[in-house]
Parts: structure tokens; sequence; C-alpha cells
């Protein structure tokens, strides 16, 4: 590490662990969405869209904490996102448009609504009124050390769930009957059709997935990290996290250490000064990353045989 | 055979849009049989099994199963029935394992729990019963053709199929493979069940099936037991005339001394994993010849080929073509040079499949100012030109600008030879040309190769198909792991001999053939 860097952010060890705790603050709402990301596309259907859902899910999860509280806000937020992914399915799925042109579709139209909503709801276009949060948590007996205190105490239950929602996929993907038939829908779905597996449900349920999560990760953006919806919060995580699944090579686990990557990027470049560069540069960073990540690493990875294709019966 | 059939079609006609695929079927299939269904490509002995499959809906007709007629809507329903498919292009998930492939969408499963483990124990019993040869745990990407085809039976064994139907499940082995499947339909039909085999290889069919039946332009020629047919009259049932199997190969007489005109020396290409693939191969194809290369498939052939056609990196030595050295030039380059080239992949490499029959008869000369006029092509003279050629060769198509995947196979070699051939090349390499062809299209093109060489070319044929390499060859070589092995001339080595060279049980001392070394 270059010594200025380290000069600037200071090498105590609370500091360590607090930028670390500030790294996985940052990952959570990136691994939320990688890990729907997963789903959607081991059944064979890219969504592009997850920016647009956590747009979505940030928004009404804040309308949700707003009005009801934080954890009806972030099932809201939720649903949002799965709403979005639902209009993606009907559009990808069953009508067979580009899923990528579908994607960029819902992604415009997730900004604009929540314009008119916000608009609507809260008299501004950009923000909303500061919203609750949930209780944090803490871990037990480890936030008793003093070096991983930043790490285990005073949690946000999100981050909790997200890591546990790793293996979590794993097992869903490839211990389950679900799991199986989802992944070979994405593999070959005229090979799953003909074993009478219903592709189109299959499909639909990933995408609802992803929607879900990248709704929950949007939340979580909103309610737990921020207490307040702001436009523009998004800030392209959920290109992010998409290059996160891609790099992580279309697995849960592989996804959270990219998640966790790019998190670690994130907070750097909002912790760290160097002096002499411009701090835009520094900030820059993880959308950098993200550049060469997926230059590099993606000869390596294996998308699944369909992804992206849409299917249709050759019927008579 | 007096007892009831097992299955009975009456009167089964199935119509599509412009055509009758099958007229009035009449079929018997009995129990415990194997039973070959043979035609020529478009004879309608897909849309039969189709139909039986319950893939299609007959339009008029009954299918009566152990005395009951039946109704089906969808292959489920067939599965339902005991009647399973074997598809020609195989419907596998590569990245799953053997048994996933196998149990999918009937796994059996508590609570939606997938075991892995425990798919694999049942696959394992299934393939055990039938004495299959298979790992239910490997990976279906890493298994070869032939035991892809294993997994698709098991497939259908898997769901309790009593009635297997295989549509030409020979047609993408190699031979040793053939073998395998065989030894593989005769202990299925040991263990009672009954087999529906669609092929047009007529050598085949006569080694493996009980009884045969013959379909033409949609209707059944007729039913012969195995044990009385001979070759000679099936073709002549589904070509409706005779058919030549013994090629008139008149020696060719030449004013001089032949003159080499494909010349390969030393050649290494380097194929997969930058393994050496073709190892300092050397030999000549003269003028008014046809020189075979014999091999089993994947001892580099293919590499060999695209070598020479400059469509793979030249690692060492040199192509020559009368005397110019084209190692390493681009395609385009060497075909200019007189170089026609018919490709091993039809489909992939011989074709744009969703383009037009005249806009792929014109690839290659879309360079030639002679169609053009100005900075646009002169269309009319194009498809004039391409009328022409597809009368000459008799490629059966409705219309040149339909699109050319409609064709069937035999159409679309014949197209591609049509478009190699009105260059006016001095050499010609063809790799695998009649594979999937039927008996008339592969007479077709074999009687076209022999006026090639009639009027003065060089031929190089490379083929998986021992029995075509022999019958059109001049001179064979045999290639055994990227070198020759032997050269020989038809006919003075027995069959047995060219195996053991095939299989590199044998080989001669590695020196560089065809003589005319410089």
């Amino acid at each position: 590490m270059h010594p200025d860097l380290i000069l600037a952010a200071g090498v105590s060890s609370p500091a360590i662990a607090d930028a670390v705790a500030s790294a996985i603050r940052l990952t959570t709402p990136l691994l939320l969405t990688a890990l729907g990301a997963v789903f959607t596309e081991r059944g064979g259907v890219v969504n592009i869209g997850l920016e647009g859902m956590m747009i979505f899910g940030a928004f009404w999860s804040a309308w949700g904490a707003y009005t009801y509280g934080p954890l009806a806000g972030l099932a809201i937020g939720a649903v949002a996102g799965a709403i979005m992914a639902l209009v993606h399915a009907i559009v990808s799925v069953t009508f067979r448009v580009d899923q990528i042109v579908s994607g960029v579709a819902i992604n415009t139209l997730a900004y604009g609504l929540v314009r008119v909503a916000s608009q609507a709801l809260f008299h501004s276009a950009t923000t909303s009124p500061s919203v609750p949060s949930l209780p944090r948590i803490d871990v037990p007996v480890l936030d008793q050390i003093p070096a991983l205190q930043p790490l285990m105490a005073n949690l946000s239950p999100l981050i909790v769930f997200a890591f546990v929602l790793v293996p979590v996929s794993w097992w869903v993907l490839n211990r389950t009957v679900f799991g199986l038939r989802l992944r070979s829908v994405g593999e070959n779905p005229l090979a799953a059709d003909t074993l009478g597996i219903n592709v189109v449900l299959m499909r639909y349920s990933g995408v609802l997935i992803s929607g879900l999560l990248a709704g929950l990760a949007g939340g979580y953006l909103a309610v737990e990290q921020t207490s307040m919806y702001v436009e523009g919060m998004t800030a392209g995580r959920g290109f992010v996290a998409l290059a996160a699944m891609i790099f992580g090579n279309w697995t849960p686990v592989g996804a959270m250490f990219a998640s966790l990557l790019f998190g670690l990027a994130d907070s750097l470049s909002i912790r760290v000064t160097i002096p002499h560069v411009p701090y835009q540069f520094v900030n820059s960073l993880p959308y950098i990353l993200t550049i060469v990540v997926l230059a590099g690493a993606v000869g390596h990875a294996r998308a699944p045989a369909a992804d992206g294709v849409p299917y249709e019966r050759s019927g008579e | 055979m007096a007892e009831t059939p097992l299955l009975t079609l009456t009167g089964i006609t199935k119509r599509f849009p412009g055509v009758v695929a099958n007229r009035d079927i009449n079929l018997a299939i009995q129990r415990g049989e194997i039973h070959a269904i043979v035609g020529e490509n478009g004879a309608g002995k897909s849309t039969l099994m189709r139909i039986i499959a319950g893939l299609y809906q007959p339009d008029e007709g009954q299918i009566i199963l152990d005395g009951r007629r039946i109704q089906m809507r969808g292959p489920r329903d067939a599965a339902r029935l005991g009647i399973g498919m074997v598809h020609q292009h195989f419907m596998l998930i590569p990245r799953f394992t053997v048994a996933e492939n196998i149990v999918l969408g009937e796994e059996h499963a508590r609570g939606g729990i997938f075991s892995p483990r425990e798919a694999e124990a049942r696959i394992r019993e299934l393939a055990a019963q039938y004495q299959f040869e298979l790992d239910p745990t490997e990976l279906v990407e890493n298994l070869s053709v032939g035991a892809q085809q294993r997994v698709e039976l098991l497939k259908v064994l898997y769901r309790g199929a009593s009635i297997i139907i295989l549509d030409e499940p020979t047609a993408v082995l190699v031979p040793h493979e053939v073998e395998e499947l065989f030894a593989n339909l005769q202990s299925l039909r040991q263990a009672g069940k009954t087999i529906i085999f669609i092929s047009h290889k007529l050598d085949e069919v006569l080694e493996i099936a009980d009884r045969i039946t013959v379909l033409r332009a949609g209707r059944v020629i007729g039913t012969v037991p195995a044990s009385q047919a001979t070759k000679e009259q099936l073709a002549e049932m589904m070509v409706g005339r005779p058919v030549l199997f013994h090629l008139e190969k008149p020696p060719v007489k030449l004013g001089g001394p032949p003159i080499g005109v494909l010349e390969v020396r030393d050649l290494t290409v380097l194929g997969a994993h930058r393994r050496e693939a073709v190892s300092g191969v050397s030999f000549v194809v003269r003028q008014c010849e046809i020189l075979g290369v014999a091999g089993v498939e994947g001892n580099g052939q293919t590499e060999l080929v695209e070598g020479i056609m400059g469509l793979r990196p030249v690692a060492r030595g040199k192509v020559i073509l009368l005397g110019r050295d084209i190692t390493g030039r681009p395609p385009s380059t060497i075909r200019n040079s007189g170089v026609a080239f018919i490709p091993e992949d039809r489909q992939r490499q011989g074709l744009v499949l969703p383009m037009s029959v005249w806009e792929n008869a014109m690839l290659g000369y879309h360079r030639a100012t002679e169609y053009r006029r100005g900075v646009f092509y002169d269309l009319g003279r194009i498809k004039d030109r391409v009328r022409s050629l597809i009368r000459t060769y008799d490629v059966r198509t409705p219309d040149i600008n339909g699109r050319v995947e409609t064709l069937s196979g035999g159409n679309q070699q014949k197209l591609i030879l049509a478009k190699e051939m009105s260059s006016s090349p001095t050499a010609i390499v063809a790799s695998q040309p009649t594979r999937g062809l039927d008996v008339g299209a592969t007479e077709f093109v074999w009687q076209r190769l022999l006026a090639a060489r009639a009027e003065g070319l060089a031929i190089l044929l490379v083929s998986a198909d021992l029995e075509e390499v022999l019958a059109l060859s001049d001179r064979v070589i045999v290639m055994y792991r990227g070198q020759i092995v032997t050269e020989f001339v038809p006919g003075t080595l027995p069959a047995t001999t060219i195996g053991e060279y095939m299989l590199g049980i044998r080989r001669d001392t590695p020196a560089p053939v065809g003589g005319e070394k410089a």
C-alpha cells in the first residue's frame, strides 16, 4: 500500500475493524442483489433491470417504513422489487422480448415512477422524510472483544440475513428439486420442457426471486443505511451486483466474495483520501474495479448455457 | 409372428401446410422386436415417429396399443403409455451429471429435497440392470457421443418405457460406438423391450433389425423380415429405382506422367490445447486421382483439412498447389487459387443457414466483379446464374429466395457442391462429403466426385466411412494420432488389416508417402 494512503487511513486496529465493518455494510446491498441475480440467471434470464428494482425497493420501503414501520417497509420494498421483476418476466419470458431491452426499460421506468410517486406522497421528487430503522443487533460474546466490536455490535439484522442467505441459496440451487429444475431451464430449456418441466414457471420464479432480493437491497439502502430515501442512492449498485454475480461465476459463494471485494473498494473510496489526488478518482474506484474485474475475469467464468436466450416452444 | 402386435397403426395420415408427410400408413410392431423404419430424407420417417411418440397428432387414422385405441396429446401422454423416444439431437444438459440428466423432472424427492447421491445410486442400479457402461456422477459434457446416447436411452428407460423409438441413432456415432449401441439394443430386447429404429444406413439395419419397413414419399412401400432382405432390394424400395452400390471407377488415361497437384510436405498442425493434431504429414494428390484419408475420427483429419484450407495455423511444413506455396494463406486466397472445399459440417461451415439459397450460392464469389453493376450487386444476373447452378446440381428447392435451413441435408450438400465446383477448381478437399445423406444424395455426390476425377482434378477425400473411402479412392492413407501409418491401393488389403492400422495396432515405418519428394 502506498505510504500516504496508510497515513491517511490511520493504521490503528480499531480503525481497520471499522473499515472492514463499513465494507461489510456496503457489501450487504450488493450481496442481496447479486444473490438474486444468481437465481434469475441460473434460470436463464438476464436481469439488467436490477438497478431499477433496487430503486423501486428503496423508495417503497422508505414509504412503507414511514407509514407502517421498518419491518413492513422492508417487506413492501421487496414486494415492490418483485412487481418490477414481474414486469420483466412478462415482457421477456412470456413475450420473449430481448432481455437486455426489457431490463433497460425497467430501469428507466422505475426511475420515472419513483419520481412521480415521491412527488405525490412526500411532496418532493427526490427525497423522503427521515424513516425509522430496524433495531440494531449485537452478536453475543464476540461483541465483547474490543478489536471486533465494530464488526459484531450494532448491526442491521439485514446484514446477518444477507450472509445467512449465501449457504441457503447454495442449498436451494443444489439440493432441492426446485433448484435442479431452475438450473435445467437455464441450461437447456428445450430438454427441460420435453421432461415435463414448466419452463415459464421456473423462469418466472427465478426473475421474481431476483426482484424480491433487489427490492430488499434497495430497502436496506433507504431504511437501514440512510434512514431516508434519496434519489440516486442506488448509484449503479444494481449493475455492480450483476458484475459481482458474474465475477462470482454464477454461484452464491462466488457472488459473496465478489460482493465483498466491491464493498471493500466502496468503503475505501469514501474513507481514503490520497494527497494530491482529486477525490473523484478515489470515488470512482469501485466502478473502475468493476470494469477491470469483468474484463479480466470473465474469460474464466461460464454463464448458464441458455442465459439470456428466450425460450420458444417450436410447436406445430 | 402370429401373435397380436403390440402397436398397430392404421390409415395414419399427417398433413403439413403444402405437404402430406404421411399418407395412409399401416404398420404393425410386434412385442419384443427391433423394427427398423428406413427411407430417404423426407420420406416421412421422423413425422411418423413423432406421431407414435405423441409429439404430433395424426389427421386421420388410429393408433392401437395392446388392443386399445389410444390418443396422445403430448410426449407426457406417450411416456405414461410406455413410449419413449431418443431424438437424433440429444436433449441433454452438458453441465449436469448423468444422474441429474436422467432424473430431471421425475426426481422422486421427498419434500422437494434433492439428494444427488440417492439419484446416482438409483441410476447406477438402472444402468447395471441393462449392462450399460456409465458413471452416473460424471458430467455429461465429459462424455463421448456414444455415452451421451446411453444417457438418453436411460432417460427413456427410467421413465418406464417399453417401446423405445430411436431416431437415426447411428448418424452421430463412430464405428465402434455403433457396435456398443447395438449390444445395448440387444440387451434391451432380451429384457423384453420393443425397439423402433429409424435409419437410412442399410447395412446397419440389416445387422440389427428383426423386421424392416420401408417408407417412400410418405407411404409404406413394404415390410420385410431382415433375414430375407438384401441391401439392393431395400435400396430399390427406398429410392424407387435400382441403386448402384458398386461404382464404376474407370482408370483415367493421361497423356503424360501424372502431375502432382496438391502437395503436403511435413505438415504439422496444432489442435485443441495446443497439442500436435497433425504431426509431419506428407503426401501428394495427383491429377485424375482421389486420395482417400481413412481413420477413426479425431485422429487429426479435421485439423489436416483445416490446415490445408488456411482455417487453422500451420505450425510447420508446407502446402503446395501446382508448385505454388499456399501455406498459411488466407482461406479466400487458397480457394481463389483453385482449391474447392467441402467442409465436414455443412450446416456450420458450409452454409449460412438463415440466409437464402441464392445468397449462399454467392458466398465466396461475392467479390467477383462480374456480378456487380457499379457498387450494387446485379441481382438479376446472380439469380439467373444460381438458377442454372441448382438445375445442374439437382438442388431441389421451391424457391431460391427461401432459407437454406429449409432444405434437406442432401439438397444442402448439393448446393455446396454446386457452389464449389462452379469456380472450376483444380483440386477438391472434401471432408465427410456424404455424412448424414441418404442413399440417393450419397450416390449423387459420389458420381460428382468421380466425374471431377475424370476431368483431371486432384481430390483429397477425408471420410470416417471406410467403405466410402475404399469405393472412391485410387490410393488410401490411414491416419492414426496425427500421423500417416500406412498407404495402400484399395483392394490390396483385407478389411481387418485396415482396421488394425486405423486402431494403431499395426503401423508401417513412418515414412513420407506419395513419392515425389522434392
